[in-house]
């Protein structure tokens, strides 16, 4: 295999990597902060993707698609956690995992009703299209290149917000007490809201920005939402550094299985062995990682809290 | 007798009078839907030991109950096609025989969920539900990868397997099989329930630190009621493949999970009979809702989002009242 080809395997791995980090940080605030599991996170994610395909279709600006898919997917989080979920944080794992279950329910019936059967497809806009040339000769596609950008921009952003912004300070503050910052007078439940809308938008703009290279369809979240989850028990619950690394390290993980498994067992085998035996272990892979990370750490890499 | 066993006792009438009603009226459907409540309802009592009884809260059981389908479907497979599975070191051929086939899924499912186990009992919480997710989800990609055994597409068998003394093709036969195993899964739990074994497990889930203080092992017992649990699991998915004839990667998939998990619930958590009043319900509302939309799983969202907010205790807990809860 040449160097070049490597290389544009491990920007796609990266590229998988980031997008995941935009689902795995929203689900790891919200655990982090309110101590709440939530399945249909899969479900803004899907959302996101539905609104930007509506809105590209009827406008045809990709940027207004972003902003609808951000918007919508904020709006359902809010909702949803105004209506349902702020009655599950005194509750346990269980109820939350029934009630955000029956959620994705309701959310994939609602959007085949609305939406129909058929997957939407939303195109990448014409001045992201077609691939840039790299230093070494390697080709890339322009629009995954920014996808790996953007990714990393909103990694930092959200770094800054945590770390730097009162509301950051708030958040930290809850996931260490959430009585004493009640006390000292903070809206707890305006908090818990305003976290669960920042997950959701997150959530929705990767959604809108990976439904450009897949096609939007109902139920694409779930496989993006067990891929966070392994994300976050990697990197360890409700740290945004963990979120991060345990996303790249899938999605290189993830990636770079797919390619190199089956050529390392043709060294050995037949042609069509290695590949199946490859894929069918390159698809385990991430699992035996998250096994092996738990055996020697069972919080993750970065958690503290089991 | 207390509410809950009357509640318990109408509910196995309902089981033997519904399907016989069907077979003196030649309505086979009706016994099919059944036979598919009863499985769906032994999965959920499988379940149930971990999962009401240990307070393990497993997304993961479609891993056991696929591959209890596979198990049936693998063996079925070599045997109609008369081609041995391992010919070295010695020779393993293919079965039809239902008893075989029983065995060596509860056998492969109990192994799967000693090992899971093992590894997910180290931790607890949330990440017991995300791992034992991931674990279910390794399965299912697995199956899909896997080209040997139809891959995305599944295995078909053509006739059903063999039971002595018994054509398990006439529905009311293979009914009477599958609803003594899950009468024996009841007593069998209900027996566990009480047994010492049972009682420390419902101990170290509402305080493992005493039950840590008196000397007992919780991870231990832990591990054996998740490997118990997986066993029947993987029983059920061996009938539910005969039952279909078919066996594909749907089994595995997380949704099979979560639905385990939602019979459970409907019906009432760590009630013996919860399960089988959840998957009872759940195929008669398939069956309801199912003809008068097809986006009846909306419905089903609703009444799952009501019963977990507002009606705690599931079926039996809104008719028997929560004197006799467990905790």
């Amino acid at each position: 295999m040449s160097l070049i080809l490597l290389a544009e395997q491990v920007l796609n791995g990266l590229q998988l990597g980031v997008m995941l980090f935009l689902m795995a940080a929203g689900l790891t605030l919200v655990f982090g902060v309110m101590g709440l599991i939530n399945l249909a996170h899969g479900s803004l994610f899907m959302v996101g993707a539905f609104a930007a395909a509506a809105v590209a279709g009827a406008t045809g600006s990709f940027l207004l698609a972003l902003a609808a898919a951000l918007a919508a997917a904020a709006a359902a989080g809010a909702l949803v956690e105004l209506l349902i979920i702020r009655r599950l944080y005194d509750r346990d794992h269980l109820d939350q995992v029934l009630a955000t279950f029956a959620l994705i329910l309701i959310f994939s019936e609602g959007t085949r009703w609305v939406f129909g059967s058929f997957p939407l497809y939303l195109s990448i806009p014409e001045y992201l299209s077609g691939p840039i040339t790299l230093p070494g000769g390697i080709q890339y596609p322009l629009y995954r290149l920014t996808l790996i950008a953007v990714g990393l921009l909103i990694a930092v952003g959200l770094f800054l917000l945590i770390s730097r912004t009162r509301l950051g300070i708030q958040i930290r503050a809850g996931e260490n007490d959430r009585e004493m910052i009640a006390a000292l007078g903070v809206d707890i439940s305006k908090l818990y809201t305003i976290v669960f809308a920042l997950g959701a938008a997150l959530a929705g703009l990767a959604g809108a920005l990976v439904g450009a290279i897949q096609s939007v369809q109902v139920g694409m979240g779930e496989p993006v939402l067990i891929l966070a989850f392994v994300v976050i028990v990697i990197g360890g619950i409700g740290s945004i550094k963990g979120a991060l690394i345990g996303s790249i390290l899938v999605g290189l993980t993830d990636t770079l299985a797919g390619v190199l498994l089956p050529l390392l067992f043709s060294q050995f085998m037949s042609t069509s062995a290695a590949a199946s035996t490859g894929s069918a272990l390159a698809s385990m892979l991430i699992y035996i990682l998250m096994a092996v990370v738990l055996i020697m750490k069972p919080t993750g890499l970065f958690g503290a809290r089991a | 007798m207390s509410r809950e066993t009357q509640i318990n006792s109408l509910i196995m009438v309902g089981f033997i009078l519904v399907p016989l009603w069907a077979w003196m009226t030649d309505e086979p459907f009706i016994i099919t839907l059944t036979t598919k409540a009863a499985i769906l309802a032994l999965a959920g009592i499988g379940l149930n030991i971990a999962l009401g009884l240990g307070g393990l809260v497993s997304l993961g059981h479609a891993a056991f109950f696929g591959i209890g389908g596979y198990a049936m479907g693998i063996l079925a497979s070599h045997a109609q096609s008369y081609d041995p599975i391992l010919e070295t070191p010695f020779l393993i051929e293919g079965t039809k025989s239902m008893i075989v086939i029983w065995l060596v899924a509860m056998i492969t499912s109990g192994l799967a969920a000693l090992a899971i186990g093992a590894l997910s009992l180290r931790t607890s919480g949330v990440y017991f539900i995300m791992i034992t997710l991931a674990f279910g989800q390794m399965f299912f990609f697995f199956s899909i990868s896997w080209p040997a055994y139809g891959g995305e597409d599944g295995l078909s068998i053509y006739v059903r397997n063999n039971f002595p003394g018994l054509n398990t093709l006439d529905p009311i036969q293979f009914y009477i099989i599958v609803f003594v195993i899950m009468a024996l899964a009841l007593f069998l739990t209900a027996r566990l329930a009480k047994s010492p074994f049972g009682l420390a497990l419902n101990a170290a889930r509402q305080s493992a630190t005493r039950v840590e203080t008196i000397g007992l092992s919780t991870y231990g017992l832990r591990l054996l009621a998740f490997t118990l649990s997986g066993m029947i699991t993987g029983l059920a998915g061996a009938l539910f493949a005969d039952l279909n004839r078919f066996v594909s990667p749907t089994m595995f998939s997380w949704q099979t999970s979560g639905e385990i998990i939602v019979f459970i619930i409907l019906g009432g958590t760590a009630r013996l009979f919860g399960p089988v009043v959840g998957a009872a319900l759940f195929i008669l509302l398939e069956h309801i809702l199912g003809g008068l939309s097809d986006f009846w799983h909306i419905y089903l969202g609703l009444l799952l989002l009501l019963i977990v907010l507002f009606a705690r205790g599931g079926i039996i807990g809104i008719l028997a009242g929560r004197e006799v809860a467990h905790d």
